[in-house]
């Protein structure tokens, strides 16, 4: 009976004991007394509690340990001791790999975020930047140069460094330094020149996060440039119609049999400005006189065709003005207007036609866009006249009331003037 | 002349049209330097004339429904002849009828047109601004337009505000919980069966007690009459009065012409009730001072919603308003004070809160 009775006293007494230790460790994962001290150094050992609670890995429930180990509960210095498992600054080679312990484990970071990939590091080791630290150079970017680091955000946020938004000036911050990138030998002038393009434009101006950035073309944690084999298959997800007219061109063997990569002969690659139909003419912002001589046969033929498209694009100007002129005066011409809508479409498919550089294909979008452009045109001048016609009308109404209104004025002094049916009557 | 006296004599021999025709050659107007507002309510009565006939017209093509309505004023102002005329003529005699029936009811009240006996005659012509107001704010929904459906949006959302009925008003009106094309169809019936029948039938009684009690004369006039009989003039209705009616017809025929011609009526273009509302969004411009003020009222007042109590302060300024003429006779002239004094202050109200809610940003 005594021992049974002892036997209880051990379990009513270990019982909570047991239950408090097994519950500290849980606490003592997000405690993380490296902010303690970390907050008041000065850069670059400096790490805020503000700034780290703004990072996605500290509101994931992770601390300082999870990449620099250490034991954070701990207040003394042992925090930092080896023994600790502390590991310290991790040295730029080793970031890719660092975080790669956890970004290229699907078992782990299923737990955080399932539809994350975890091919990055694989991908960044195909990379320049992956190989060049491979070899020894620690000025490439590794992950923490693009995604920073203690105050990391989720990619989706419009404040990271990565989100779609901000990866061009993120990119630009080596890649337009120009002592940085002098022993790389390459130009410095991208983000320049992608800042005056049109789809910087869509990115910054219009907020178009499907507009391409540096990432969208050079590929992000596989950053690599696209070889000339390879720029068209680029433009193309995006551009398909166009690639699709451009395969069936002439130019495609011409431009192959060059070693000339494609869209961005005429059309750049980082400074792609709006095309427009100058980039057929001779002027400043033409592109065929590069190669072609005046004159000659493919020459004419780009004079064509310019003069066909600057042909339709008069026309629907033209209709739009008396439209316009039709609607401020009030007549009722939205139908026209909607159907110039489908002038402009056979206008734009035809510029998009102009990469198979084939007359005939431009033709039957011209014409087609002509009929429309004229149609509505007469449309426009038909409501002016019609506008006229309701004004004329409108004169000769008001001429009859005024002379029904002059007749009855006449009629009534005519009748009160006699005596026997004046107006006024004895009350 | 020959063949209409013959037709005449003939009406005359098989209905004594002699007799029949003989109170309306008895009728007299008074006369005296306020007449001309007589022709207020003749000008009222020619615009709803006119909106029946334009009315019925554009019921030749019309089409109720979201899908088509839109489409069919389309076809009428573009491709039926003169149809832009007919609709363009509707919608602005409707707003010329509405502010001449304004007109004429502050008139009324000026020239206390409304004292005994005439206070029946007051509360028909002011339930008829109610149902004008009504065959407004039913009939700019008809043509299914963006600003029309989002107006009508807010407009049948404040009657939801009312309370204890205001959502079961809001569920009739728009014959469910959104405004969609049950409301459009519902709004239809309203506007070309409900409205008309209770107007015309108003406005018979309305005619009937006019022709019943005479027209009234101004109380200043009618004391210096009373003073000098002398002085008391009066016109003969028939023809007389009735040639200068006719003459003012014509002049807002004219004007009715100009405006259609000058300023044909906008379409805009057709309501998306999937797409976010309109910035500018404004009813029409009689019920914009309650807009406004509905707008303007901060949105507690105490413990309670300032919106349901701006449309209960409105709401009983209606029926006070209704009820006008029964305060003339209260205390000595004190009634007769206060109804100027709400006379003067609503339409300076009416005035003060359009102009604000069409020059405010």
């Amino acid at each position: 009976m005594d021992t049974l009775r002892n036997s209880a006293r051990c379990i009513a007494f270990c019982l909570p004991l047991f239950l408090f230790l097994c519950a500290r460790p849980a606490s003592a994962q997000t405690q993380n007394t490296c902010l303690e001290c970390h907050g008041s150094l000065d850069p670059p050992l400096q790490v805020t509690a503000e700034q780290f609670a703004r990072d996605i890995h500290a509101q994931k429930g992770l601390t300082c340990a999870a990449c620099h180990g250490g034991d954070p509960t701990q207040l003394s210095m042992d925090a930092m001791s080896k023994s600790a498992g502390f590991r310290g600054k991790i040295q730029r080679n080793q970031i890719p790999e660092l975080c790669g312990r956890c970004h290229a484990d699907s078992e782990f970071m299923r737990k955080y975020d399932p539809s994350l990939r975890t091919d990055q590091l694989a991908q960044y080791k195909t990379s320049v930047h992956g190989q060049r630290l491979a070899h020894g150079d620690t000025r490439v970017a590794v992950c923490v140069d693009c995604h920073g680091v203690h105050d990391l955000r989720a990619v989706r946020d419009t404040r990271s460094k990565v989100n779609p938004l901000n990866v061009a000036e993120t990119c630009s911050r080596c890649h337009s330094n120009a002592e940085y990138m002098k022993a790389y030998g390459i130009p410095t002038d991208q983000f320049f020149k992608y800042s005056t393009s049109v789809h910087h434009e869509a990115m910054v101006v219009r907020g178009d996060l499907s507009a391409p950035t540096c990432t969208t073309c050079h590929g992000n944690h596989g950053a690599a440039p696209p070889g000339v084999g390879s720029v068209k298959n680029v433009c193309s997800t995006c551009h398909v119609f166009q690639s699709q007219m451009f395969e069936k061109s002439s130019h495609k063997a011409a431009f192959q049999a060059a070693g000339l990569p494609g869209c961005v002969v005429c059309h750049s690659n980082h400074r792609v400005v709006h095309p427009s139909d100058a980039m057929l003419a001779t002027g400043p912002g033409a592109v065929c006189s590069r190669c072609h001589n005046p004159g000659d046969k493919c020459d004419r033929a780009t004079a064509t065709l310019l003069r066909t498209l600057t042909g339709l694009d008069g026309a629907i100007k033209d209709a739009d003005q008396e439209l316009a002129v039709a609607e401020s005066s009030g007549m009722e011409v939205s139908e026209a207007r909607l159907a110039q809508d489908q002038a402009r479409d056979s206008l734009t498919k035809a510029r998009v036609t102009i990469h198979s550089f084939r007359k005939e294909l431009v033709d039957q979008d011209i014409q087609a866009g002509l009929i429309i452009a004229a149609k509505n045109l007469q449309a426009g001048k038909d409501a002016l006249r019609e506008r006229d016609y309701r004004r004329v009308g409108l004169g000769v109404s008001v001429l009859a009331i005024l002379i029904v209104l002059l007749g009855l004025r006449a009629y009534i002094r005519l009748i009160e003037q006699n005596p026997k049916s004046s107006s006024e009557v004895s009350s | 002349m020959r063949l209409l006296a013959t037709a005449r004599d003939w009406m005359d021999e098989r209905f004594h049209w002699a007799e029949l025709a003989a109170p309306l050659k008895k009728k007299t107007v008074p006369l005296h330097k306020l007449s001309p507002w007589y022709f207020l309510g003749g000008i009222t009565l020619f615009l709803f004339g006119i909106q029946v006939c334009t009315g019925i017209l554009l019921l030749l093509y019309y089409h109720p429904g979201a899908n088509e309505a839109f489409e069919s004023v389309q076809y009428i102002m573009t491709r039926v002849q003169f149809g832009w005329l007919v609709r363009s003529i509707h919608s602005w005699a409707a707003n010329l009828m509405i502010l001449s029936a304004f007109a004429h009811m502050f008139s009324v009240v000026f020239l206390r047109a409304y004292r005994k006996p005439r206070e029946l005659t007051w509360v028909s012509g002011m339930l008829l601004l109610f149902l004008a107001m009504g065959f407004g704010f039913s009939g700019y929904l008809l043509p299914w337009n963006t600003l029309a459906f989002f107006a009508t949006k807010v407009g049948t959302e404040i009657t939801g505000q009312v309370p204890v009925v205001g959502h079961a008003m809001m569920v009739f009106l728009r014959g469910g919980e959104d405004v969609t094309g049950a409301t459009l169809t519902r709004f239809f019936g309203f506007h070309v069966a409900v409205l008309p029948g209770i107007t015309v039938l108003l406005v018979l009684v309305h005619l009937a007690l006019v022709q019943y009690f005479g027209m009234s004369v101004p109380p200043g006039v009618e004391k210096r009459w009373e003073a000098h009989p002398a002085e008391a003039r009066q016109m003969s209705f028939f023809p007389n009065f009735f040639l200068r009616e006719l003459m003012a017809w014509y002049i807002a025929l004219g004007v009715l012409g100009a405006l259609a011609a000058i300023l044909p009526w906008d379409l805009g273009t057709k309501a998306d009730p999937f797409a976010p509302a309109p910035a500018g969004i404004r009813p029409e411009w009689y019920f914009m001072f309650m807009f406004q003020t509905l707008k303007k009222i901060p949105a507690k007042l105490w413990f309670v919603d300032g919106e349901v109590v701006g449309i209960l302060v409105f709401g009983a300024a209606g029926a006070l308003w209704l009820l006008l003429p029964f305060f003339d006779q209260v205390g000595r002239g004190r009634g007769r004070r206060f109804i100027l004094g709400a006379g003067l202050f609503a339409l300076s109200y009416i005035l003060a809160m359009t102009a604000y809610g069409y020059l405010a940003k």
